[in-house]
């Protein structure tokens, strides 16, 4: 249970961080919190010949609120994700999912660019990542793009990260005034990954749904939006018909897997369970901004 | 053949300097390298929490970090909480309410409850309990552990009012 030997590189800015990676050919790992990575190191699942720790990047660290939006350094902890003011103000949502990553030993060291990468099935940050529309900031020896996170999560535990690329940021764009929010999760125990977990933003205008998202996690390879499920809500009052119309929607359309865990048939079912409470917690929430 | 890296860290307010492998555990660096066998090391894979440490006042899985990260940087352990006759409120806390057992998980409980007292209000015993569900207590002495916790927040309070 102790790590592979590796080479270790202190990246001082992300052009050395880059180039590092560049240099070692695919060989190497990037290290921010670790929280995923050291565990796999010391089962021996990896081997990479080098570790480029961006821990002291201080440029990748920062939540900056602009005019629409938020961007987020790839080096915020979840700790600082989960308290911070401006994501408080902006993002309740996403405050609140984030007290149920791990645990806090774990959220002062996990970083969200990490957890993106690592793109964990069954993590709350990708799911997060898109109930909020990110877009995602990647940098390499090449130069740096953007991409959609729909587009970034491919499958379990892959992503649309190069050999040699790294996160840098991610930007959420402010959500409508009158929006409703709410996240519901279920776990063995908490902090642990999610069983199913449901995000919830409904956007009330004239008191009719104008804007429905849903996002899930651990129900599928990669966390995944509803869409069929939130075209149908749109346009409607949330009645208990619709909310019945959304679950069946969502239960349909999911494939969890079976594992240890939970079988898929329960993980479907509280999928749908989940949703319903947290449709009704949204539109709760819509209303009281709305009066 | 891998280079090794020469680090200072401050550990319990003593500077240490030291050469190390880039994959030395804190952990073991903690333990074997300054002989501060307070830090227990359980599964080292970041999932029973009794490693945990403070890194610059957070607590961290000190088997999820290595030594040469901590390079320039503060860490604490359980050792810095208090010794034997001075023994601080958590840990006379503990000790007055049977919150231990074999004594495996305490210096990772300890280090984690100073951090959660630290960040959370801990107004109930389910703040209490989510704040620890990181940390196992293979006695299952959760519920003492629970009380021990809970009567410095009722202290503490008592002493804001």
């Amino acid at each position: 249970m102790k790590p592979p030997p590796f080479d270790y590189i202190v990246a001082d800015s992300v052009e050395m961080a880059v180039a590092a990676l560049a240099q070692a050919g695919g060989d190497a790992k990037v290290i921010a919190g670790g929280q995923s990575l050291v565990p796999m190191l010391n089962f021996r699942l990896l081997r990479p010949s080098a570790l480029v720790d961006i821990n002291r990047i201080q440029e990748l660290a920062f939540i900056r609120e602009t005019e629409g939006e938020i961007r987020v350094g790839a080096l915020t902890r979840h700790y600082q994700l989960e308290t911070s003011p401006v994501i408080a103000r902006n993002f309740p949502v996403l405050a609140c999912a984030m007290t149920h990553v791990a645990h806090l030993a774990i959220r002062n060291r996990g970083t969200i660019g990490g957890s993106l990468s690592h793109a964990d099935p069954a993590a709350e940050l990708p799911m997060m990542a898109l109930l909020l529309d990110a877009k995602i900031s990647i940098a390499s020896a090449s130069g740096r793009r953007v991409t959609a996170v729909r587009d970034f999560l491919l499958d379990a535990l892959t992503t649309d990260l190069a050999p040699g690329e790294i996160v840098t940021e991610i930007a959420l764009p402010k959500l409508p005034a009158r929006t409703g929010w709410d996240f519901q999760e279920v776990a063995r125990r908490y902090g642990d990954f999610a069983l199913a977990a449901v995000a919830v933003t409904l956007t009330v205008s004239d008191g009719v749904i104008a804007q429905a998202r849903i996002a899930l996690t651990g129900v599928g390879p990669t966390a995944l939006r509803a869409a069929d499920a939130e075209a149908l809500l749109v346009g409607g009052k949330l009645e208990p018909s619709l909310t019945g119309h959304a679950i069946e929607n969502v239960r349909a359309t999911i494939e969890p897997d079976t594992d240890l865990h939970a079988s898929s048939d329960y993980r479907r079912h509280v999928a749908g369970v989940l949703l319903g409470r947290a449709l009704n917690r949204a539109w709760c929430r819509a209303q009281e901004c709305a009066a | 053949m891998i280079k090794t890296r020469d680090i200072s860290v401050t550990v319990n307010g003593t500077l240490h300097a030291a050469t190390v492998e880039p994959r030395l555990l804190l952990a073991d660096f903690l333990r074997h390298g300054l002989g501060l066998t307070g830090t227990h090391v359980g599964c080292e894979h970041g999932v029973c929490g009794a490693c945990t440490v403070l890194l610059d006042g957070d607590s961290v899985r000190s088997c999820l970090m290595f030594a040469v990260q901590a390079d320039g940087r503060s860490v604490e352990t359980v050792e810095s909480l208090g010794r034997i006759g001075q023994m601080n409120a958590l840990q006379e806390s503990f000790h007055a309410h049977h919150a231990l057992q074999c004594g495996f998980c305490t210096s990772g409980m300890l280090i984690t409850a100073t951090d959660l007292l630290k960040k959370y209000p801990l107004a109930t015993d389910r703040e209490i309990r989510e704040g620890l569900s990181g940390n196992l207590c293979r006695c299952t002495g959760y519920e003492h552990i629970v009380k021990a916790i809970r009567a410095v927040v009722a202290c503490n309070s008592g002493e804001a009012r």
